[in-house]
């Protein structure tokens, strides 16, 4: 079991109150960093420790600080992104449920790395009861004074405001997380200019995942080189795992980065395998925007190596054999799943989340709903998996926003390894309604199917 | 043209509702109390059940802007109900990873329980439900959401279903 | 700076986006646009058939950019390198756009007004497949009146956001706007309202498809058998510029609409008293035919039978305005 830098207090009775919260060592990153650190050296432990973004992109925390522009007399924003609508994804709403002054403190050092009087959480609508508990946290600090004026006597001001989304995964985007927060609809803005530069209000705005910004606790803590030293490679220190799907022991999990595939899924520690003694037929590793492995794939990378959980080497192989850690948002699949309807839910999921500003998105989600559809119910062709890829192709890449590429992958990469159910699917319409393709060859060592890649 | 529910009876906000929505645009900078503008459909929701027309033009008025644009908003998110609803709104996610695990099931026990199709209102008017997409709790699939307070119930069974409905039921006749 | 695009460089000033630049140099490398209006502050970016591909980011930083971009958002860096129809990867996804955008447009342009001036059947044409590969039912909507001049056909409508940024910019409030999200976008004004002030019928104008269409000419003719001409009237309307293009019907004004450019934009916006309510041509001061170009539909008028329309016949000025015209049918 790995060392635990967000959760280590998890199980505390009462940790979700300042008292508790503060007698096991809560807010001594704000005392650490107000009192004996610039702004800049919080944001060059940032850099240090490697961290990167939480929230799915894996962008480099540290440096999007050093993106932000400090033009006089303007303000600077910090908003928080907690959002989290990516199917799979719900290790925010455990981290603010259970222990929400981590993300408060966080906050706090994090705004104060990058000049923000004001500072706000976007929380998407549906977690009221997230929303009061932290403003319940936020009450709290403030009354212990480490937040309003002149935080602990530092002379550094701050105000955090939690704001209710109204229910759009898109406002998970940071663009258009500030457009809904700025009382608009949820549509991406067009970049450039990058929110560093003009972001909430037009001013200069980081935007970062819940995750991220609770990170920033134990980085200023222990300092960013010993937060380095956790995980593996480029990928640094811990992250939350939200295990869902046919798990034994499905959940959130705050994993060292590097931890093997097969351990997070088998392991005693872990989800302690699939549930009701099934066997594992694919994976989604990171969210449902990154694409499906079959279970041969998902535990060692083309080349027969232990798959880790960690940036790089889920991404080892790239889109043909690969996939990505995206947000952490792990969804496992036992046999007798349906890929094909599993694919059909997920298109049908971007379809109903675009936002329909442009028009690759806008049109694309719908028509691949449509055949995916088809194709689940009987009434597909053969060909429907060509003009799938293609149209997923016509998406990919051509988006104001990612949700394009976002609702392209998963599609793609269904077909690309498991064409052969959606064949079944075509060639075998009415037993296809009523029983599924099962794990065919899915979870068969990997040089067949290397073969077959060939 | 959309199906509108326009009807003309008049809405006012009490004092103490307007003593949130002032609460709420005291977060923001002067000039931008726009942003107040979904924190205020909820609170209008959960005080009216719904946001109708006039009430939406009433917070237009409030937030010194135009209907429209209140209406660009409410119509882009989907937890604001544009028609009345069921005192209690079921809203069970369908989404991937709660339907592998038995989503599709649960909204046909409840579609059965209640006796309504999908988005319709139960004739004693105290239910609604429709299935809406991923709510971040994909590890105690199947779940389900009730407005205003936006409690979860989670790893439903048809069981844990039954229970909360009768529950629900008892709740609205005391 | 310095932008070449498709082999071509030109100097532009810092902050030109590369269509404009684009624009600059003309002809066939010109991106086409069905969002972007360069009056309209914030158009732009959301058609994505303006995308091209930046194989050089500039001098400073060569690096290509890692995905097509619109070019209608893309400012030019100093020694860009921009390919438009040179890009294989560029002309394959505008297809794929132009694809997107005609799957669930109706194509009944044998009844729609804009036919013979409408960009998406000018871009279906250009860069379209022949076929569809789209099998399902296409979206459809209700035909409204937004007013007693405009009609809205959202069915046809492409999202292209112009009509709602010309009521915020051009009109004093706002009453339509994109209501609900994703395909089930719409135009609309939610509760029925009338979209009514001196400036509304520009949406018209803006519209680059048949969705918003003036009611005073609906169905009165097919534009290519219409005769344009441009004229002006000092018009009283604060903020309306008087210059028009008159489109002819034998002796009668059957459509006023602002004078456009080559890129469909029009010069500047007109009141709604000249568009609707100046019908003759004794309102306005004749300046002459409209220049239209060769390849063009309007252009493969009635000119050819060298009949001289009676207006014309009995106007000196649209008489002498016209001589190119008989000099050109008398050569034929």
């Amino acid at each position: 079991m790995g060392r635990k830098l967000l959760l280590e207090h998890i199980n505390v009775p009462g940790i979700n109150t300042f008292d508790v919260y503060r007698s096991k060592g809560g807010y001594a990153s704000v005392e650490k960093a107000l009192k004996t650190l610039s702004p800049d050296d919080v944001v060059e432990e940032v850099k240090k420790s490697g961290l990167r973004g939480r929230g799915g992109a894996g962008f480099p925390t540290g440096m999007k600080w050093s993106f932000l522009a400090k033009p006089e007399g303007v303000p600077r924003y910090l908003v928080c992104n907690g959002d989290e609508s990516e199917p799979g994804t719900f290790k925010d709403r455990y981290l603010m449920t259970h222990i929400p002054h981590l993300l408060i403190e966080g906050m706090i050092v994090a705004s104060y790395a990058l000049g923000a009087k004001t500072s706000y959480i976007y929380l998407r609508g549906e977690m009221m009861p997230q929303i009061r508990i932290l403003e319940k946290a936020i009450s709290e600090a403030k009354n212990a004074g480490f937040l309003g004026k002149n935080i602990l006597g530092t002379g550094y001001d701050l105000e955090l405001y939690v704001q209710p989304g109204g229910g759009a995964y898109i406002c998970g985007e940071e663009t258009a997380l500030l457009e809904s927060l700025e009382g608009k609809r949820g549509n991406p803005r067009i970049k450039p200019p990058f929110p560093a530069i003009a972001g909430l209000y037009g001013c200069p705005t980081v935007v970062n995942n819940v995750e991220s910004i609770a990170a920033v606790v134990p980085i200023i803590n222990e300092g960013g080189e010993e937060y380095a030293k956790i995980g593996i490679g480029r990928s640094t220190g811990t992250k939350l795992i939200s295990a869902g799907g046919n798990l034994k022991r499905p959940g959130v999990y705050e994993i060292e980065l590097g931890v093997s595939v097969e351990d997070f899924i088998y392991g005693d520690d872990y989800c302690q395998g699939i549930a009701n003694g099934k066997r594992l037929k694919a994976v989604v590793a990171g969210g449902s925007s990154v694409p499906i492995l079959p279970a041969n794939l998902i535990l060692k990378t083309i080349n027969n190596e232990n798959r880790l959980m960690s940036y790089e080497s889920l991404a080892d192989g790239g889109f043909a054999t690969g996939t990505m850690l995206g947000s952490g948002g792990f969804i496992a699949y036992d046999e007798d799943q349906c890929i094909v309807r599993n694919t059909w839910n997920f298109a049908r999921f971007y379809h109903h989340e675009s936002c329909g500003q442009c028009s690759p998105c806008r049109e694309g989600t719908g028509w691949m709903e449509k055949v995916l559809h088809r194709l689940e119910y009987g009434h597909g062709k053969m060909s429907d998996m060509d003009l799938l890829v293609d149209v997923s192709k016509k998406i990919e890449g051509n988006t104001i926003c990612p949700l394009g590429d976002a609702a392209a992958w998963p599609v793609a990469s269904a077909i690309r390894h498991f064409r052969d159910e959606f064949e079944w699917h075509v060639t075998n319409p009415s037993i296809a309604l009523t029983s599924n393709y099962g794990l065919a060859n899915y979870a068969d060592p990997l040089p067949k199917l290397e073969a077959a890649e060939a | 043209m959309l199906s509108v529910q326009n009807t003309d009876a008049p809405v006012t906000f009490s004092p103490e509702l307007l003593g949130k929505f002032a609460d709420v645009v005291s977060r923001y900078p002067e000039g931008k109390q726009k942003s107040a503008l979904l924190p205020i459909l909820h609170l209008v929701q959960a005080e009216l059940g719904w946001v109708s027309a006039p009430a939406m033009d009433k917070v237009a008025e409030y937030l010194k802007i135009e209907p429209i644009e209140v209406y660009e908003v409410a119509t882009f998110y989907t937890m604001y109900f544009l028609k009345p609803q069921g005192k209690y709104m079921l809203e069970v996610c369908r989404t991937g990873p709660c339907e592998i695990v038995g989503a599709t099931p649960i909204m046909e026990h409840i579609e059965k329980t209640l006796g309504v199709k999908e988005g319709d209102v139960t004739p004693d008017g105290l239910f609604s439900w429709r299935g809406v997409e991923c709510l971040a709790a994909c590890g105690y699939g199947p779940v389900l959401q009730i407005g205003p307070e936006y409690t979860f119930y989670e790893n439903l069974t048809n069981e844990s279903v039954d229970k909360l409905i009768s529950d629900l039921k008892g709740k609205a006749n005391n | 700076m310095k932008v070449t695009i498709d082999n071509i460089s030109i100097e532009v000033e810092a902050g030109t986006t590369i269509l404009n630049a684009a624009r600059m140099i003309g002809g066939d490398i010109v991106p086409p646009a069905m969002c972007y209006y360069s009056k309209l502050q914030g158009s732009g970016g959301k058609c994505r058939t303006c995308l091209v591909k930046v194989s050089q980011g500039s001098e400073k930083d060569p690096r290509p950019m890692p995905k097509l971009v619109a070019s209608c958002r893309t400012t030019v860096m100093d020694g860009m390198v921009v390919q438009n129809i040179t890009s294989p990867e560029v002309i394959e996804a505008r297809k794929g756009v132009v694809e997107m955008l005609l799957i669930n447009h109706p194509l009944d342009c044998p009844v729609c007004d804009q036919a013979g001036e409408c960009h998406l059947q000018d871009l279906g044409y250009e860069h379209g497949a022949a076929k569809t590969r789209y099998e399902f039912d296409r979206r459809t909507f209700e035909k409204i009146d937004i007013g007693d001049k405009i009609q809205l056909h959202m069915t046809r409508c492409i999202l292209c956001y112009r009509c709602v940024f010309t009521a915020d910019q051009i009109t004093d409030h706002r009453i339509h706007g994109i209501l609900n999200r994703g395909d089930h976008s719409e135009i609309s004004t939610y509760i029925q309202k009338a979209v009514d002030n001196d400036f509304s019928g520009n949406v018209i104008d803006v519209c680059p498809v048949g969705a918003l269409t003036d009611k005073t000419f609906r169905f009165k003719n097919r534009v290519w058998f219409t005769k344009p001409v441009e004229a002006h009237r000092d018009c009283e309307t604060e903020g309306c510029c008087g210059k028009v293009t008159l489109w002819y019907k034998g002796e009668d004004v059957i459509r006023v609409t602002g004078r456009k450019d080559e890129y469909g934009e029009v010069e500047e916006f007109i009141c709604n008293t000249c568009r609707f309510d100046k019908k003759k041509t004794a309102d306005w001061v004749i300046e002459g035919p409209r220049k239209v170009s060769n390849k063009s539909v309007i252009s493969s008028n009635h000119y050819e039978t060298l009949k001289p329309l009676p207006v014309v016949k009995t106007n000196p000025l649209l008489q002498e305005a016209n001589k190119e015209q008989f000099e050109r049918e008398t050569r034929l």
